[in-house]
Order: structure tokens, then C-alpha cells, then sequence
């Protein structure tokens, strides 16, 4: 059995790597995937939760995660193509029509 | 060191350097599969931590359905596009040192809540788990979160449906104006008369 702080850090240094990939990159689709991270690091604390804890519940909240993230996974994709198409363009810098 | 902490000690370190090759390729595709690197790591945590239903769920939806949706969409946009690092904004880089420092005390302090908060274990979990994780996944998914289920799916439909319609070609409406702009319609003239 591995140790819960031990299993905690490995999930806080891929989330820390999630959040640089969201705000450093400008590739629309590289952001899309830096989110991925960020829930796949919440998903595992989730299961180390529920085998820390021996609940399962923990399990079933990871998967309702997976689900939501397939869900934002499509939207976010299609809104991407969206821009590509009006804009020629999926640098999110330069996506300023709702900026202020 | 017993065979756990060995799994874990082979694959966390794979795990990490896949998110760290997955920020600092330029190359979309490459991203993508360091991407796909760390997921099959993580997988194998979930097997590590006694849940091998998220262990295959895991591979099926990420692996195998959410990066190639990524990848469809890198190979529709064209995959030659850099990303250039550098940052625009001045002074951006010493107020980013001291929030990143104030956000490792964040995630430190959280992580040592974590450790005093899971010290009580009400029962075993091999006696949740007794005929399988799976069914006992099952037994709490459709008994005590099954609204939440079916608002779940609620959820997919509805992201299906709008994806469609965003990622739809829609043909707009083109005026008279236009076509006689273009030269494709001839301007109304007026009747010959009849003699």
C-alpha cells in the first residue's frame, strides 16, 4: 500500500503542471489539454480518498468527473473549430471580442 | 520496499515527465501524446489504489476516445503552428514567482489537511469491495447517486447536440443585395411592352 501524502504530492505536481500549461500556452487546444491534467490530478486524489478512507463513494465521484470531462472535452473542441473558422486563428491572445 | 511503492516509484516519475514534456513541446501532436503518456500512468495508479473499474474506464474514455477527438482536431487545424513561450506583459515575471510560491504553500498546506483528515478508516475496504469493484462501484452508483447518474447523462446528451450544432457549416442567408453585388443575379428590369 502506498503511503496517502506520498500518492497527494504526486496529483499537487500534476495539477501545479496543469495550471502552467493554462496560463502559458496561447494554442487553444494545448489549454484544452492542460485542463485534462488539472481534473485527471483531481480524479486521482479522489481514488486515493476513497482507498484511504475504504469508501467507495470517492470512485463514483472520479467517474462522474471522467464523464463531465468527455462532455467539456466536446464543447471545448467544437468551440475551437468555431474559431478556426472565423478568426483563422487559435492563439487565445488574440481572441479579444468579449474582452471588456 | 514492497511491490506497491516499486509500481508507484516506476510510473509517478514516467507521469510527471509526460506532463512536463506535454508544456514544453511546441509541437501540438507531440503535447498530445505525452499527454496520452501520463494518462496510461496514472491508469496505473488507479490499479495501484484498488480501483481497477476506473483502471479501464480510464484507458477506454481517455486514452481511446478523448485523444483521438484531440488529435482529430490538431490534424483538422494543421499541426505546423508553434506556440512561442515568451511572455508579452511587463513585470509579469516576479509577481509570477511570488504567487507561484504563495500557491506551493497553498497546495502544501492542503496536502497536510489531506493526511490528518484521512487517518480514520471506518471499515475495510475489501469488505466494500467483496464480490468485485466493480459491482460494488455499481451497488453506490445506481442506489444512492442515481439522480446524479441520469443528470449526468442528461449532461452528454446535451454536449452532444451542441457540439453538432457549433461545429455545424450552417449556409447563411444570402440577400438580393448581394447576389447583384456578385454579377449572379441580374438587376429587375423593366417589362418590354408588349406591342
Amino acid at each position: 500500500m502506498v503511503r496517502l501524502p506520498l500518492v497527494l504530492l504526486f496529483s499537487a505536481v500534476l495539477f501545479s503542471a496543469g495550471v502552467y500549461g493554462v496560463l502559458a500556452r496561447r494554442n487553444a487546444v494545448m489549454v484544452l489539454m492542460a485542463i485534462e491534467l488539472m481534473l485527471n490530478a483531481v480524479n486521482v486524489n479522489l481514488v486515493a480518498f476513497a482507498t484511504a478512507l475504504r469508501d467507495v463513494v470517492g470512485q463514483v465521484f472520479a467517474l462522474f468527473v471522467i464523464a463531465v470531462a468527455a462532455a467539456e472535452v466536446g464543447i471545448g473542441l467544437a468551440i475551437v473549430i468555431l474559431l478556426y473558422r472565423t478568426r483563422e486563428s487559435i492563439n487565445v491572445d488574440e481572441v479579444n471580442l468579449l474582452r471588456w | 520496499m514492497s511491490a506497491d511503492q516499486l509500481v508507484f516509484w516506476i510510473f509517478a516519475p514516467i507521469a510527471v515527465a509526460g506532463a512536463i514534456g506535454m508544456l514544453l513541446s511546441r509541437n501540438a501532436v507531440h503535447a498530445a501524446l505525452f499527454l496520452v503518456v501520463n494518462l496510461f500512468c496514472i491508469a496505473v495508479m488507479y490499479l495501484l489504489l484498488e480501483a481497477p473499474f476506473l483502471f479501464a474506464v480510464q484507458i477506454i474514455v481517455y486514452a481511446g476516445a478523448i485523444m483521438v477527438l484531440f488529435l482529430f482536431v490538431i490534424m483538422l487545424l494543421g499541426v505546423d503552428r508553434g506556440d512561442d513561450l515568451r511572455e508579452p506583459l511587463i513585470g509579469q515575471r516576479p509577481l509570477a514567482v511570488i504567487l507561484a510560491a504563495a500557491f506551493v504553500v497553498e497546495i502544501a498546506v492542503a496536502v497536510r489537511a489531506g493526511i490528518g483528515f484521512a487517518t480514520m478508516a471506518p471499515e475495510g475496504f475489501d469488505a466494500v469491495n467483496r464480490d468485485g469493484n466493480a459491482r460494488a462501484l455499481a451497488r453506490v452508483l445506481f442506489r444512492e447517486y442515481f439522480l446524479p447518474f441520469e443528470v449526468t447523462s442528461l449532461l452528454l446528451i446535451v454536449a452532444a447536440v451542441a457540439a453538432m450544432v457549433l461545429a455545424h457549416r450552417r449556409a447563411r442567408a444570402v440577400t438580393q443585395a448581394e447576389l447583384e453585388r456578385l454579377g449572379l443575379l441580374e438587376p429587375p428590369r423593366e417589362e418590354a411592352p408588349s406591342p
